[in-house]
């Protein structure tokens, strides 16, 4: 598939390199040339500098011609209006929002935004490795 | 009125100020502490020192019996954020949102942001009509009625000139509203006759507008 991933920083990086080995079309923006220093240096596809809210730099970054859309900016605001803007004027049907507030993220769900919250996720996981039975393999010494 | 107001820059200092005396009840809500410290000796309890983005300082703001929520940061995504939030979570009726790119008004009306400002677009449209030369001017949208108020200047070259306005093939969903000459303010009827360099203030559908352009020649 054409992806347009907006945000070079470690999870679109990270993100935007699976993507490329798998075989899909990436594009990734972001507003700073040294982001993209993160990506693999086999990274095939197209890096765009430029304000992802900008249309004229969103359809350099080919989404005109996009199935999907991922925004993962470390802007909660910036990724809501991003995907917004692929849903309503691009007409994108796969649009993936990042939003760290998660009572943002709740509204966002409501209306329709498919969105992911890394608080959320991320709180969950600790609470689980909290509550789970200690792993002999990290016990420390104090209980040998 | 109960007054949110997201952003206390100067545009939301002066905006609180001149509503508090129209004698609403305003709330600004500033993130940064220094200038809510600024700002909290004049306007006291008008003032909320808290991030209008998140929506828990929404909730504690009270925008919940909020009548009007207006968002004028420096930031186009945070002012959208904040009415749309607004709008979906604590059914705030009406939303206004400052935008600084022109470009994002079409996705903020269909984001449902009721009125958008744009200072820039105010500017230029008052830059333009000030030009010599100027023809045709946008001067507002009255978005619910999906129609333009225009400035027409009648060249001297137009086909309409001397011809009674009765006689003339105006676009359908136009109305001539006022005509301005020299000093003189005419409300124009079906005998009225245009003269050049008259000043036309129109109301015309978007659709209209072309057509309206190419009668008065000023295309």
């Amino acid at each position: 598939m054409n992806i347009v991933i907006l945000g070079c920083g470690r999870v679109g990086a990270t993100l935007a390199t699976k993507m490329d080995q798998a075989g899909h079309n990436v594009s990734v923006i972001d507003l700073n040339n040294d982001a993209f220093q993160r990506l693999d240096p086999r990274f095939k596809g197209e890096k765009i500098v430029g304000n992802g809210l900008d249309e004229e730099v969103l359809k350099r970054a080919g989404i005109e011609e996009a199935d999907a859309f991922a925004a993962v900016t470390n802007g909660d605001n910036r990724n809501i209006m991003a995907s917004q803007i692929a849903k309503e004027i691009f007409h994108l049907d796969k649009v993936i929002c990042r939003i760290y507030d998660p009572l943002r993220q709740s509204t966002y769900d409501e209306l329709g935004l498919e969105t992911y919250c890394p608080t959320v996720i991320g709180a969950n996981i600790l609470f689980d490795a909290l509550n789970k039975e200690a792993n002999p393999r990290f016990t420390s010494s104090r209980q040998q | 009125m109960y007054i949110i107001i997201g952003g206390g820059g100067e545009v939301g200092y002066y905006l609180a100020r001149n509503l508090l005396s129209q004698g609403h009840e305003v709330l600004l809500l500033e993130k940064s502490s220094t200038r809510y410290r600024t700002l909290s000796d004049e306007l006291g309890q008008s003032i909320f020192h808290g991030d209008a983005c998140e929506a828990r300082t929404m909730e504690e703001a009270g925008a919940r019996r909020a009548d009007v929520v207006i968002a004028v940061t420096g930031e186009d995504e945070d002012n959208l954020v904040i009415c749309q939030v607004a709008k979906k979570r604590f059914q705030v009726a009406r939303t206004i949102a400052r935008l600084n790119n022109p470009k994002h008004e079409d996705l903020f009306q269909k984001l449902g942001i009721d009125v958008t400002v744009s200072p820039t677009r105010s500017i230029l449209s008052l830059i333009e009509s000030e030009l010599p030369g100027s023809r045709f001017v946008q001067l507002m949208t009255l978005k619910k009625a999906g129609l333009h108020i225009v400035e027409l200047n009648v060249p001297p070259i137009s086909p309409m000139i001397g011809k009674p306005l009765s006689q003339i093939n105006l676009p359908r969903r136009c109305n001539l509203a006022l005509i301005i000459r020299g000093e003189e303010s005419i409300f124009p009827n079906g005998e009225t006759t245009l003269q050049a360099n008259d000043e036309v203030y129109a109301l015309v559908t978007r659709e209209s507008e072309e057509e309206l352009r190419r009668t008065f020649g000023t295309v």
